[in-house]
């Protein structure tokens, strides 16, 4: 027989507040930490607001046509970021494919296969690789991997053409292959933006893996699991809020990345399913690219593509970190 | 019991029964491991991969046409897993072959990312070594210097002065606020402490390139200020600001309640709490934070590209004009094409690589629980007695 205590009402194991009001040096504190509070709270929440009201003019002007207009002409009047938005979000998505399985991989490995003597060590390196700076992945992605990922994308056109998104305006077959339509595309920018995305979604389902409890491991192997047994039947249901919650904080990294799109990709104003064709374009290289010569006009419209990108991300963060802490797993898991 | 051998003469108490050799009992069943592996496994472990190196070399230099180290390994790797799974199912069960095969795929996949992270370092050092061997790499800067003259004139020294100073002036803004706040909405709580940590985490979703083009569009079109360094450093500190602010959060929150609730039973202050309680307990934590955000900032392109402008010479006031930093220098030299000015980005590369790495290592150190040894200034005050002939601090009377 086992007896279960009463729980105790919330109520009661809460803090009781304080009655008296501070004073003194306490009331200073007091008060100078909520102005470096509101001071941070109105610089942050400025920004945010700055942004949307910039914005205002231009989706008046265009209204829904910001959206779904793919040509960005303003000396024709012509603005919209239908083609610059599925861009990031064709870029975002290879990343994502390319991440995802070697994020999971890895947080598996580290949390229940590496040797217990190289576990932080092994840590640590994820946690550098997410330290490196973009442009450096920006240049390994453009000169090292881009003419390898070349030709994958042609091996890939060969075998795999009959996907759409693996076709190519060119012919597959050809004695010399046309290199040019093969690269700069969203693939090649996709693979340099997957080596950012991948140590934090790493990072974060290895936190969440860690948290499993030894309990449950222990008596998986008991009733005579094998090590994959373990992973399948505990730790992956444990962890499945890290999992998909780590996964979609990558990619809101991956649709504000800015130097690597930049570097590898060829400006196109079309939207595109074929990502392995030359071409594409993301949100922040449209404005890395174009502020330069903008007009206030242009320049609102510019703003307001950067807001679009910024509500988006801030909805996949937000999402992201509800499902990690609404899991079972999440809630003291650091996301 | 009794019941079950009524035939066994039980033992006076205190009488000592010696065990019995039975010869007739079957030999005793060595008893498996449970972790380690029998040799017919350790044979099938090593004995699969040799395998299907083998096949793999038949199948790329004879079979296929498939040149080239990459598809030999990627080769070798599927050969390996056919292997394992033709043998495990000669040898064992089912359930033995999905974890192998799991293993297999799982540090495969691990590997495969190590390899990524070595090729980054690799390529960009071996890419880069030629103008880093020449010392006025990281002494002269680069005015006049034209994009195929000689290694041994020019250098990134204006790039490594413009990001130590625009980082800097980004640290001083965004450290105590940061700090601040996360003192605030940990330590002082209430409804408006909530506002203000839903806000920060939200705009820790801003993409770096519209925190650059916020400060341009303020303060370099509207206000007028120039493309400067300035300009540059702020941008960096609206983009770190959210992040330090919500790192230093994280951490304040684990400081355990009962170091508070002691502290204050005990007659503190809530500031004397917070000042000699709280933040040194979260020390190696914050310090942690912190240097990652730090390295952020300093690696960060897009907000710079926007605001400081790129100089070719060494400028030291952040407020006179255009001011480079490293990761500008390296994005506008390699797009130049010419194959000097790449191994001059990459040696640019190589630096922030190893600035980042640095700051990276200090983190890991500041991390560090406090270990129980002496300080080194203890011991030595420990030993000088001794080296004067006299007895060890511990051991003299009082």
């Amino acid at each position: 027989m086992t007896t279960t205590l009463p729980e105790p009402a919330a109520a009661e194991i809460a803090p009781r507040r304080l009655a008296r009001r501070a004073t003194g040096t306490d009331r200073l504190f007091e008060l100078s930490a909520t102005a470096v509070g509101a001071a941070v709270l109105a610089i942050t929440g400025g920004i945010g607001v700055f942004l949307a009201w910039q914005a205002v003019p231009t989706l008046k002007r265009y209204g829904w046509s910001f959206f779904t207009e793919t040509a960005w002409q303003p000396e024709a009047n012509v603005l919209g970021i239908g083609a610059v938005l599925a861009g990031t979000v064709s870029i975002a998505l290879v990343a994502l494919a390319i991440a995802f399985p070697l994020a999971l991989a890895t947080a598996l490995y580290i949390s229940e296969y590496a040797p217990f003597r190289v576990r932080p060590t092994l840590i640590s390196l994820v946690d550098l690789m997410a330290a490196v700076p973009s442009i450096v992945y920006g240049l390994w992605g453009a000169l090292l991997v881009m003419p390898h990922a070349a030709e994958l994308a042609l091996w890939m056109h060969q075998h795999l053409g009959w996907l759409p998104f693996f076709d190519v305006d060119a012919d597959p077959n050809a004695a010399m292959w046309d290199r040019s339509r093969y690269v700069s595309s969203a693939f090649c920018a996709g693979i340099a933006v997957a080596m950012m995305v991948m140590p934090m979604a790493c990072a974060v389902m290895r936190e969440v893996f860690s948290q499993t409890p030894p309990g449950e491991k222990e008596a998986a192997l008991a009733l005579g699991a094998t090590r994959w047994g373990v992973v399948r039947a505990v730790v992956l249901p444990f962890g499945r809020g890290g999992i998909i919650g780590g996964t979609m904080l990558g990619l809101g990294r991956a649709l504000g990345e800015t130097i690597a799109v930049l570097l590898i990709i060829s400006p196109a104003f079309d939207v595109k399913l074929r990502v392995l064709e030359v071409g594409s374009n993301s949100i922040s290289a449209l404005i890395a690219g174009r502020f330069g010569d903008a007009s206030p006009a242009q320049l609102s419209a510019l703003l307001a593509a950067g807001f679009v990108l910024f509500v988006i991300t801030l909805v996949i963060n937000t999402l992201a970190s509800i499902i990690v802490n609404r899991s079972r797993s999440g809630a003291g898991a650091e996301a | 019991m009794a019941q079950a051998a009524p035939e066994l003469q039980r033992p006076y108490a205190g009488e000592t029964v010696l065990p019995v050799r039975d010869e007739s009992a079957p030999r005793p069943v060595a008893r498996r491991g449970l972790g380690a592996a029998n040799p017919d496994e350790r044979l099938l472990q090593w004995g699969v991969w040799v395998a299907a190196l083998a096949l793999a070399w038949l199948v790329t230099q004879r079979l296929l046409p498939l040149a080239g180290l990459p598809w030999f390994l990627i080769v070798w790797f599927l050969c390996g897993l056919v292997m394992i799974g033709v043998t495990s199912v000669l040898t064992a069960r089912r359930v033995d072959l999905v974890d192998r095969l799991a293993r297999t795929v799982i540090t495969g996949a691990a590997g495969l990312v190590g390899l990524a992270l070595v090729s980054v370092v690799v390529y960009t050092v071996r890419r880069g070594w030629e103008p880093l061997l020449h010392g006025n790499f990281f002494t002269q800067d680069m005015s006049g210097i034209g994009p195929r003259d000689p290694f041994t004139r020019g250098g990134v020294a204006h790039a490594i002065v413009g990001s130590l100073i625009q980082i800097g002036i980004a640290i001083a803004v965004t450290v105590p606020l940061g700090i601040g706040t996360a003192v605030y909405m940990t330590e002082v709580g209430g409804r408006f402490a909530r506002v203000v940590r839903t806000i920060v985490e939200a705009m820790t979703a801003l993409p770096s390139i519209v925190a650059g083009l916020f400060i341009y569009t303020v303060l370099i079109v509207a206000l007028g200020v120039p493309k400067s360094g300035i300009a540059a450093a702020l941008a960096i500190a609206v983009m770190m600001l959210p992040i330090i602010a919500r790192a230093s959060d994280v951490v304040l929150r684990v400081v355990p309640g009962n170091l508070r609730e002691a502290s204050l039973a005990l007659g503190a202050s809530r500031w004397r709490t917070v000042w000699h309680v709280v933040l040194p307990t979260a020390r190696p934590g914050l310090a942690t934070a912190l240097i990652l955000g730090i390295a952020r900032g300093i690696g960060e392109t897009s907000p710079v590209l926007l605001t400081s402008g790129a100089a070719t010479f060494m400028v030291t006031d952040p407020t006179s004009g255009v001011m480079n930093s490293l990761p500008l220098y390296i994005f506008s030299t390699v797009r130049s094409g010419e194959p000097m000015a790449e191994s001059r980005a990459f040696a640019a590369a190589t630096v922030l690589l190893g600035l980042v790495l640095v700051l990276f290592v200090v983190a890991r150190l500041a991390a560090r629980p406090r270990s129980a040894k002496p300080k080194l200034r203890h011991r030595l005050r420990a030993a000088v007695p001794v080296l004067r002939g006299g007895v060890p601090t511990p051991w003299r009377k009082r």
